[in-house]
């Protein structure tokens, strides 16, 4: 309970360090107030102007007013849609969620068998293609990707669509764009931690007292090896969102990583604030959420 | 420590080096090398396919030769990829070695920067520093390393963290060398091998970040050809004219890759410890 606590309370401390960024945003991307008002705007309505919004004050004060508001969740009104911020990216929210569902489905199955086929085979031909492979999966960029299974599936093979978010068929293509490129790291990952697993000697027990190789893999090995593979996915989160974010706009996936490329080309400030602020507790999350899940398969760490 | 037997690299990193060598040498001699010039147009021939007409790798929209825009956008994904990656490394390893060594007040400060700094997504940073910036070679440098020298932060802190109470830095102490002296004649050397193949990663990745960034409108602005905005360009003509987008991506990950291959292999060469199996 003490560790979910502590976890808690640094996980708030990282929110206010990403509102801190997120609200200096506002004035790096110049006068907020010149943004809101018409061009031909005489000097004393803009001083006005300034004063009603309350840009006028210090500094502290108007990040504390900011702060208090983000925590209700209100981030102000869309410059260009004219409705609440944070209620425009929430919408998004389940379409990524899919999304990136997907892709760790596919990550998670293109990563374990060729993590667990390059550790059986060690330095063994197959390893090295695996390694290959992964190598290759880490080198090509997701917008790249994107096109090229646009290019076979959608506008050569008629297989699946090319862009929307209404059926599951288009889910296929971004999830697998997102997903190849984690694949790659995770299979890495998976095989040598496999490898540091085969040498321990509860595994020559397994194997002592009987079992076949492919049990003493699934019961013994893959259990221990899972643990830094399940904390680097959490690490993968970011990564994922922010390939998500491309990839969105490319198969024009309605999904909140498109609306933040809109938000950003149309310098829609509120949206963009409210986007960074839900994704960074969106990765806070997960991230407290894995350490439970690593306590709860590990008993050393709940015995400590 | 090293291992004896590998005298000469592997075959696949015979071939990432031969490449990597092409690419370079393609960059710097592109004005004598490319066939024609990367902005001249010629409307006449404009969408044509590879290998016809003179233009191995085809023509795009505004009639410009593909290959001879290749071969000068690797000026931009060299340059930058490798100025970023050494920017990040300074600024990492800096910062590593302030937050390692003198722990306490400097390290919790900057431990929750990085924290914070990876809470956020990558290119939504990057974007959004980038917008703020404009458009400019060295704003793309600036962005890349910003948002990117925690990496290099953390395996250095780490690192330092661990060596500070090693019996190397405890008997350099102890015949009296000062702070500065021992973070520079004893810890630095000794994480140098874990920095060479994080930057091998980094150069890497960073190649692919600024074709993102390109591609997204927030690179290096035009006429100067990058791989990523071509890429860009050539994505509403996917249907049509599949070149326009594939051979500059091609180039990207034919690039990448060399670079990931020789970065493997010096990780098994450099540090034993990171080392894949």
């Amino acid at each position: 309970m003490t560790y979910l606590a502590q976890r808690l309370v640094q996980g708030a401390f990282v929110l206010l360090g990403v509102t801190a960024v997120v609200f200096g945003l506002t004035f790096l991307t110049g006068d907020p107030a010149s943004v809101l008002v018409p061009l031909d705007t005489s000097r004393e309505e803009m001083e006005r102007f300034r004063h009603q919004m309350g840009l006028d004050r210090p500094m502290p004060i108007q990040y504390l007013d900011f702060l208090g508001r983000a925590l209700h969740g209100d981030f102000g009104e869309s410059f260009r849609h004219h409705e609440p911020a944070m209620g425009l990216v929430f919408e998004r929210v389940p379409a990524t969620l899919r999304l990136s569902a997907v892709a760790i489905g596919f990550a998670l199955f293109i990563s374990i068998p060729l993590g667990s086929l390059a550790a059986l085979n060690h330095r063994r031909p197959l390893d090295s293609i695996c390694r290959l492979m992964a190598l290759l999966g880490q080198s090509v960029p997701a917008f790249w990707l994107a096109i090229v299974l646009i290019l076979v599936f959608a506008v050569y093979l008629h297989w699946l669509p090319s862009s929307g978010g209404d059926t599951w068929q288009s889910l296929l293509l971004p999830g697998l764009t997102v997903g190849a490129a984690s694949a790659a790291t995770l299979a890495r990952l998976l095989r040598s931690s496999l490898l540091e697993v085969f040498v321990q000697d509860y595994m020559r027990t397994a194997y002592a007292k009987g079992l076949s190789r492919h049990a003493a893999l699934i019961r013994h090995a893959m259990r221990n090896a899972a643990l830094p593979v399940l904390s680097y996915l959490a690490l993968q989160v970011v990564f994922i969102l922010s390939n998500a974010v491309v990839v969105e706009s490319i198969f024009a996936y309605p999904g909140m990583g498109r609306l933040a490329v809109e938000a950003i080309a149309t310098r829609d400030v509120p949206v963009i604030q409210a986007f960074v602020t839900l994704a960074a507790v969106i990765v806070v999350f997960v991230n407290i959420g894995v350490d439970l899940v690593y306590v709860r398969i590990d008993p050393r760490i709940r015995l400590s | 420590m090293r291992r004896g037997r590998r005298s000469w690299p592997p075959l696949s990193v015979l071939f990432g080096l031969v490449v990597l060598l092409l690419v370079v040498i393609t960059a710097l001699g592109a004005d004598l090398l490319a066939p024609y010039g990367p902005t001249t147009q010629n409307l006449r021939e404009r969408l044509q396919a590879p290998l016809v007409g003179g233009h191995v790798l085809g023509t795009d929209n505004l009639g410009r030769d593909i290959l001879s825009r290749v071969m000068f956008g690797s000026r931009v994904s060299l340059l930058v990829g490798v100025s970023a990656a050494a920017l990040a490394g300074s600024l990492g390893i800096l910062l590593g070695l302030l937050a390692g060594f003198l722990s306490g007040w400097w390290d919790a400060l900057l431990s929750r920067i990085a924290d914070v700094q990876q809470a956020i997504p990558f290119l939504i940073l990057a974007i959004a520093v980038a917008v703020i910036l404009g458009p400019s070679l060295i704003n793309v440098v600036l962005v890349l390393a910003v948002t990117t020298w925690v990496s290099y932060f953390r395996v250095v802190r780490a690192e330092v963290l661990g060596l500070r109470e090693s019996p190397l830095v405890d008997a350099a102490r102890v015949i009296g060398a000062g702070r500065l002296r021992i973070v520079l004649r004893h810890v630095l050397p000794n994480v140098s091998a874990s920095m060479i193949v994080i930057g091998s990663v980094m150069v890497a990745n960073m190649i692919i970040f600024e074709a993102s960034l390109s591609f997204l409108g927030l690179g290096v602005p035009p006429p100067t050809p990058t791989w990523g905005r071509m890429v860009f360009e050539g994505v509403q003509y996917v249907d049509s004219a599949w070149w326009l987008a594939l051979f500059p991506g091609a180039a990207i990950v034919l690039t990448v890759l060399a670079i990931n291959l020789i970065g493997d292999w010096l990780r098994d060469v450099l540090d034993p410890r990171l080392r894949a199996d």
